[in-house]
């Protein structure tokens, strides 16, 4: 029959593009890697650790203070965010009001899909303004903001994999229902949280537009939460479009600790936890 | 779920034990009523966020909106100095870059989601799929600095000049080949919103039942028969919403496309020729924004960028859960 | 030509399990037969061996001979999407293309084998919806979603989908667990129809129906095809132990 050599034809031909397609989606990945292995790995240095950025035209100099600045910013948006999304995620998964949880489900999506440039912004209307001020604050929320509907998420989905029978069984001993949430749900459900505590961190540490105008930057050390603070994709941004070939080159230092962070995390967030089903 | 208390037990809610209810149980109960009403107050709470945020940006535009009403997105003027803004040529460099990102990104990302997903051998989808989602973690910035240095230099050398050679007859390949411009910013957006698009399009394939997968191959169909009849058909509106994920991302990107798009206000029909998307505006200027009309025509900007986004993510959303349900979502 | 399925030393695995061991049977044409056992015991497995559809489970795979009318369905070389065609299935879910009409859904087969010509696709659908059983309760609303249907009326079109590409051969796994006693009852009538026609293989754990629709039946435990003959005998007079305690109830 011809016409099933044809069917064949087209079978095998659409395997080929379609594992083509995959190939070439894959392969920015490797090009980019590869850039920043051979840019950055060169221009790392024992200085691009230690030392404060140079003024302007003096070579040398590190990202030191952008380095503890994006882990200061991490480390606020983490505290304003964690809490809030792990909260709101456990509302969802144990709230019985059908509406409202599907509201605020909704919500989150779509306030993952939110430019962070826009919630840039909002954080410069609700906090720098009021503050009169760039701060190292006005960035954290920022993130924090951006940080809370993937926490959300994966706490619900997690919080929804501990099995009824468990909490069942718990509640027939005779312990209050927000107890046995905190003490058998939670505890049961941890490492799928840390796991998506992981990836919302993966997500803000690369973060850039949200924090041009809230933590603003800083060439120097930060002088407090209320003041401008320096941050890697900042620094990244501000010298890669600087006609510096040094600061060139630091950019891309910064950009291959940034990546390492962020694959750091991710990896961690990857393997701390295995999930039922794969994903 | 209705959950069993056993009769006489600390927890069993005080409607079904009216007057049996001891100290302990009382406190529990206002334990768990506290407990509950703090989860709702949070849920609530997020609710508010979002209607906050869309109120203090229309507050903080009003003054741009009252001053130039719908003048603001039909005039191509964006002055600064003489204080009058026209925010189309940023709309326009929105969409175009978003939609040249999509007509490359859409054919890979669902050509790569279907071959994990459907055709790929077993041992393949682990590995190519962390690949892919290793992708989706890179940070903005440093695709940014990947297309300054390597892609713009590229197009400016290699790709413009030949499609200048070869199209040139085109509107859209013609003028000097500076690289940066608005093809460069395409091309940096769909590699950065490919890998949305496929890990999303791939997990509304997964959700696709496999019933559907053996109707089809005991008919006698081949494998991509299958995914073509079986697969593609049942998933269709997820994957509309996968797409629309994507161009959601386009959108909104800021930090890679402001460093490569080439930063000027113009509507032009060549994509050598730079632009200027919303939400890089909004990243170039408004630091330097020294007017309060100037600063409220840059978050005017957000707001209808927030407006756009919002409603293309809702809409992706209805549609992806349409598919798998809204519970068992994908992780991005 | 019609002589029917031999299967000779057959085996299939689901990674490093073993869930059939060396089956050797003889399926006799133009009639019915019924598979039983308990569950697990591979019944399903046995089917889905016939039409390779054994193989699309990751993992899973197949070792012996299939004989279709003298024609080695494990032959090297042999393209599993054209004993499929020969071969057609219906499953313990109807499954129809929920994204299909009804009209859609039957002419799924002949369209993937390339027939464009309407009158065809139409003769066709009429014809495989008639043997279903179906074509007087849908003739109306062949533009309809094939999900609409009811649940016994999906169970047809699914019936009916897999006879329009004109398969030699049925299999059935389960096809009426899904279903309420008055669907069931049609099913079954449906079957002892379309023996005319052709040979159908049913799965089924329930042995009643095994008795009603078969003419010969076998009974599979823990991978082990324990006994292959006409039906009125397994019931009536079962050779081995291990038979007569499962039709009698003694365990499964």
């Amino acid at each position: 029959m011809t016409n099933l050599g044809r069917r064949r034809l087209i079978d095998r031909l659409m395997r080929r593009l379609a594992a083509l397609a995959a190939g070439l989606v894959v392969l920015p990945l490797v090009v980019i890697f590869g850039f920043l292995l051979y840019q950055g790995g060169t221009a790392v240095n024992l200085d691009f650790f230690t030392q404060l950025p140079k003024p302007v035209g003096e070579p040398g100099g590190g990202m030191v203070n952008a380095i503890v600045g994006s882990l200061v910013l991490l480390g606020l948006a983490g505290l304003l965010g964690l809490p809030a999304g792990i909260l709101a995620g456990l509302y969802l998964a144990e709230s019985r009001d059908r509406r409202l949880t599907w509201l605020v489900r909704f919500l989150a999506d779509v306030l993952n899909g939110v430019p962070s440039i826009v919630i840039g912004i909002f954080a410069y209307t609700v906090v720098v303004l009021p503050m009169r001020g760039f701060s190292a604050l006005a960035g954290g929320i920022a993130l924090a903001i951006i940080m809370i509907p993937v926490v959300l998420r994966t706490t619900e989905e997690m919080v929804r994999l501990v099995p009824a029978s468990l909490r069942e069984a718990a509640l027939a001993l005779g312990i209050p229902e927000w107890k046995v949430i905190l003490r058998v749900v939670v505890p049961t459900a941890r490492a799928g949280m840390v796991t998506g505590a992981m990836v919302a961190i993966a997500r803000i540490a690369g973060e850039t537009a949200p924090l041009l105008f809230t933590a603003f930057g800083n060439r120097f050390w930060h002088q407090g939460l209320d003041e401008p603070i320096a941050a890697l994709p900042l620094q990244i941004f501000a010298y890669a479009i600087a006609p510096y070939d040094d600061w060139h080159r630091q950019a891309w230092a910064g950009a291959l600790v940034l990546i390492a962070l962020v694959f750091l995390v991710s990896l961690v967030a990857r393997f701390a936890t295995r999930r039922p089903g794969g994903a | 779920m209705e959950r069993l208390a056993p009769a006489g037990a600390g927890a069993a809610p005080s409607r079904l034990l009216p007057g049996a209810a001891s100290a302990s149980a009382r406190s529990a109960v206002s334990g768990d009523r506290l407990f509950r009403a703090l989860l709702r107050a949070v849920g609530l709470g997020f609710v508010l966020v979002m209607l906050a945020m869309i109120a203090a940006l229309a507050i903080a535009a009003w003054p741009a909106i009252r001053q130039f009403g719908w003048g603001f997105v039909v005039e191509s003027n964006w002055d600064p100095v003489q204080e009058s803004f026209g925010a189309l040529p940023f709309i326009y460099g929105t969409l175009l870059s978003s939609i040249l990102a999509l007509l490359i990104a859409v054919p890979l990302g669902l050509g790569a989601a279907i071959y994990l997903a459907e055709l790929a051998p077993a041992w393949i989808r682990p590995p190519v799929g962390f690949l892919i989602e290793l992708l989706a973690a890179v940070p903005s910035v440093v695709y940014g600095l990947w297309g300054i240095f390597v892609l713009a230099p590229l197009l400016r050398s290699w790709v413009q000049p030949f499609l200048g050679a070869t199209l040139g007859w085109l509107p859209l390949f013609q003028g000097p080949p500076y690289g940066v411009g608005m093809l460069a910013a395409g091309i940096i957006l769909a590699i950065m919103v490919v890998p949305f698009i496929a890990t999303v399009s791939r997990d509304v394939l997964l959700a696709v039942p496999s019933q559907q997968r053996e109707a089809a191959l005991a008919l006698g169909a081949t494998g991509w028969e299958t995914t073509r009849v079986a697969v593609l058909r049942y998933g269709r509106s997820g994957l509309i919403g996968a797409i629309l994920l994507g161009l959601g991302r386009a959108l909104g990107e800021t930090m890679a496309v402001t460093m490569v798009i080439g930063n000027r206000p113009e509507i032009a029909a060549s994509l050598f020729a730079p632009g200027y998307t919303m939400a890089s505006v909004i990243a170039n200027e408004f630091t330097e924004a020294t007017s309060d009309l100037y600063l409220a025509a840059l978050i005017e900007v957000a707001l209808l960028l927030l407006v756009i986004t919002v409603v293309v993510n809702a809409l992706a959303r209805l549609l992806v859960w349409s598919v798998g349900g809204p519970v068992k979502t994908v992780r991005e | 030509m019609a002589d029917g399925i031999r299967v000779l030393s057959l085996s299939a695995w689901f990674g490093s399990q073993r869930v059939l061991r060396n089956v050797f049977v003889n399926i006799a044409p133009n009639e019915v037969t019924a598979i039983i056992g308990p569950s697990g015991c591979g019944k399903s497995t046995f089917i889905r061996c016939l039409n390779r559809m054994h193989e699309v489970v990751p993992g899973a795979r197949a070792d012996g001979r299939v004989l279709l009318n003298g024609e080695d369905v494990y032959a090297p070389g042999t393209d599993p999407v054209t004993i499929r065609r020969r071969i057609g299935m219906v499953f313990q879910k109807p499954n129809p293309f929920p994204t299909m009409s009804v009209f859609d859904n039957v002419a799924a087969g002949l369209r993937l084998a390339g027939v464009r010509n309407r009158a065809a696709l139409h003769e066709a659908v009429e014809r495989a919806l008639g043997q279903a059983a179906l074509w007087d309760e849908v003739k109306d609303s062949l533009g309809k979603s094939g999900a609409s249907l009811s649940g016994g009326q999906q169970q047809r079109l699914c019936i009916a989908r897999a006879l329009a590409v004109g398969p030699e051969v049925l299999l059935m796994d389960e096809p009426s667990s899904a279903l309420d006693p008055i669907a069931t009852a049609k099913i079954e009538e449906l079957i002892l129809e379309l023996k005319k026609d052709l040979m159908v293989v049913i799965v089924t754990h329930n042995m009643q129906q095994a008795a009603r629709v078969a003419d010969a039946t076998g009974f599979f435990l823990l991978g082990e095809l324990v006994e292959f003959a006409r039906t009125r005998e397994i019931f009536t007079s079962p050779r081995d132990k291990r038979t007569e305690d499962y039709i009698t109830g003694r365990f499964g």
